[in-house]
């Protein structure tokens, strides 16, 4: 997964503020979180000397667009439909333990996770461990992923 | 949508699987895997009913081959991994009947694991066992991360069972032994994962056999041995042990010996299954037909005078055409031509070729007589055997003008 630094390290870094924010720390803030796009930057996407750290920065962050509302995206073109994010998700096994939490098809719609047509579907993001007042940092859906294919942004 | 269904695209056999259907296709499957739903959403390409690459009816194929397959003198009939049980021993009446060679993909695959467990010479246990007790569970030559990719989630790892309320992290601990590191490797994590040399794994197995009786183990490939010893405790305290047997340990042995000796010594010292990852989802099917019929598990050449079958390695399907034996050959549900090497495949293409699949592939493109049929498991039912040796019903899902690979084999039979 992508870091703050990393992602400043890929961009200009000449604070011109072009992009509305007054430093390119805070764009890559932005950009880490998905409340910005790499093209939102205007000399990153026509500079030339700055194409290196385009093409780099468009690959590390996923479009926007698929991220919940926690932060929670699933690159759907990595999932293989495991079941394996289904199953170790704290919250579907205590929703369900007798179907998701057992290692079948979820049979609540309390879940997180569902597998539809091969790929996994992220829903009750708000339910999520790593949310609310006892938030803890739950890690079972990224651990158990075999394509790494859940990121939390 | 409340009726569950049964997924085909391996030998796990799903049974979880919900299907919403439109127009008389599947459009949309629930809870089956990426692999599982490509395999129910059907072929790309369908294969066309054809005689000599002109399109013709399924009579007419029907009476073609049943001619081909008449006046062969030893025909090969080869496939069955993807067909249900009642088709496999239609199958091997038909191979009774013209005096075939008969033999499937375990041939040159899991067959040897699967001969051994009919054989009680491996203990073994059904994948439910597993969940409900495994605490221990390696994946040896292994990876159904993309083989078998719910075996983790459903069975193996990641699910509650009776006796494992509490979860994998406290649970469950999954060990990988491999030659690279796989997905599933990854999911063990590096301090569960062992990474030996290629074609190693009998000297490994016996080192680990010294580490499990208190002996220093050694190896010709350096491999530390306090990693040895330290994953023989493991294995001593499991509860309930699992060996999942892939493709790259069967590859990798010259016979079964060493493995026999490991599982001898684990259930010395501990309680260790042994579970085969079996690729098609009805290969183990068709060993077990045939074995209850003749005693073997595959390898088999039936006399066409006395209709007794004969067994032994230069009755495969390998063997047969690199030694030119056979004169002709019936391919079900299988793809020869792309899974075989080329310098013994390429024979199929000089005898006469009959294909029964519902999609196209480079056999039957190759081939005289091509019969298209119905898609196992989603436009026909019939029986299956899980990888665990466990029988499944499979439910039709939507209609097909296609007959089944069943009715298709009743009908050459009979027309001879
Ligand atoms: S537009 Fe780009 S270079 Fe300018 S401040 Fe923003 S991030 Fe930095
Ligand atoms: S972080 Fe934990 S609680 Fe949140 S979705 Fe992933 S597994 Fe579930
Ligand atoms: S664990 Fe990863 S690959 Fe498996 S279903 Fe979840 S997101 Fe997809
Ligand atoms: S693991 Fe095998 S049987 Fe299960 S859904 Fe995937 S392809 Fe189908």
């Amino acid at each position: 997964m992508a870091n703050v630094m990393e992602i400043y390290q890929l961009l200009p870094k000449t604070n011109c503020k072009e992009c509305g924010k007054s430093t390119c720390m805070a764009f890559a803030v932005d950009l880490l979180a998905r409340k910005v796009s790499v093209n939102d930057c205007p000399p990153l996407v026509n500079d030339a000397k700055y194409k290196a750290g385009y093409e780099k920065l468009s690959e590390m962050i996923a479009p926007v667009g698929e991220v919940t509302e926690t932060g929670l995206i699933v690159h759907e073109d990595k999932c293989i439909g495991c079941g394996n994010c289904v199953v170790a998700c704290p919250v579907d096994v205590a929703n369900d333990p007798l179907g998701a939490g057992s290692g079948k098809a979820p049979t609540s719609d309390k879940v997180i996770f569902k597998v539809e047509d091969g790929v996994v579907k992220a829903r009750n993001v708000q339910e999520c461990r790593r949310f609310g007042e006892n938030k803890i940092l739950c890690v079972a859906c990224i651990d158990t992923c075999p394509t790494k294919a859940i990121e939390f942004v | 949508m409340s009726e569950y269904y049964v997924c085909t695209g391996c030998a796990l056999l799903c049974d979880d699987i919900e299907v919403e259907t439109e127009n008389g296709k599947v459009k949309t499957v629930h809870a089956a895997c990426r692999k599982g739903v490509a395999r129910m959403k059907g072929c790309i390409d369908s294969l066309e009913c054809t005689v000599d690459g002109e399109k013709t009816d399924v009579e007419s194929a029907i009476a073609k081959a049943a001619e081909i397959l008449g006046e062969a003198a030893n025909p090969l009939i080869f496939g069955h991994g993807n067909s249900s049980s009642e088709a496999q021993k239609l199958s091997i009446a038909l191979a009774k009947k013209v005096g075939a060679y008969l033999d499937d993909t375990s041939s040159f695959c899991q067959g040897p694991i699967i001969e051994a467990i009919l054989q009680e010479k491996l203990k073994t246990c059904t994948l439910d066992d597993i969940r409900h007790k495994a605490d221990v569970i390696i994946f040896w030559g292994a990876d159904p991360s993309n083989s078998h990719p719910r075996h983790l989630s459903r069975y193996s790892y990641f699910p509650r069972g009776k006796e494992r309320q509490r979860g994998w992290e406290e649970d469950r601990t999954a060990i990988c032994v491999d030659v690279r590191k796989s997905e599933t490797a990854i999911i063990c994590g590096d301090n569960r994962f062992y990474k030996i040399p290629m074609g190693e794994d009998a000297e490994f197995m016996d080192a680990l056999v010294s580490a499990l009786s208190s002996k220093v183990p050694k190896t010709s490939f350096g491999f530390d041995a306090k990693k040895i010893l330290e994953l023989a405790n493991v294995l001593k305290k499991a509860k309930f042990g699992v060996i999942c047997v892939g493709l790259g340990l069967i590859y990798s042995l010259k016979d079964l010996e060493p493995l026999f000796r490991l599982m001898d010594k684990l259930n010395e010292v501990s309680d260790f299954n042994i579970m085969p990852m079996v690729g098609q989802y009805n290969m183990r099917g068709f060993n077990q037909n045939l074995y209850e019929e003749t005693g073997c598990i595959n390898r088999v050449k039936y006399s066409p005078e006395s209709g007794e079958a004969e067994h032994g390695p230069e009755f495969s399907v390998v063997e047969a055409l690199r030694n030119k034996t056979v004169d002709a050959a019936l391919i079900i549900g299988s793809d020869p031509l792309s899974s075989l090497p080329l310098s013994v495949s390429r024979y199929l293409a000089e005898i006469p070729l009959i294909s029964i699949d519902p999609c196209r592939n480079l056999t039957s493109s190759r081939s005289n007589v091509t019969i298209p049929c119905a898609l196992g498991g989603v436009e026909y039912g019939g029986t299956a055997v899980r990888m665990d040796g466990v029988d499944v019903e499979l439910k039709k899902i939507i209609d097909t003008d296609n007959l089944p690979d069943v009715e298709i084999l009743k009908k050459i039979t009979e027309a001879i």
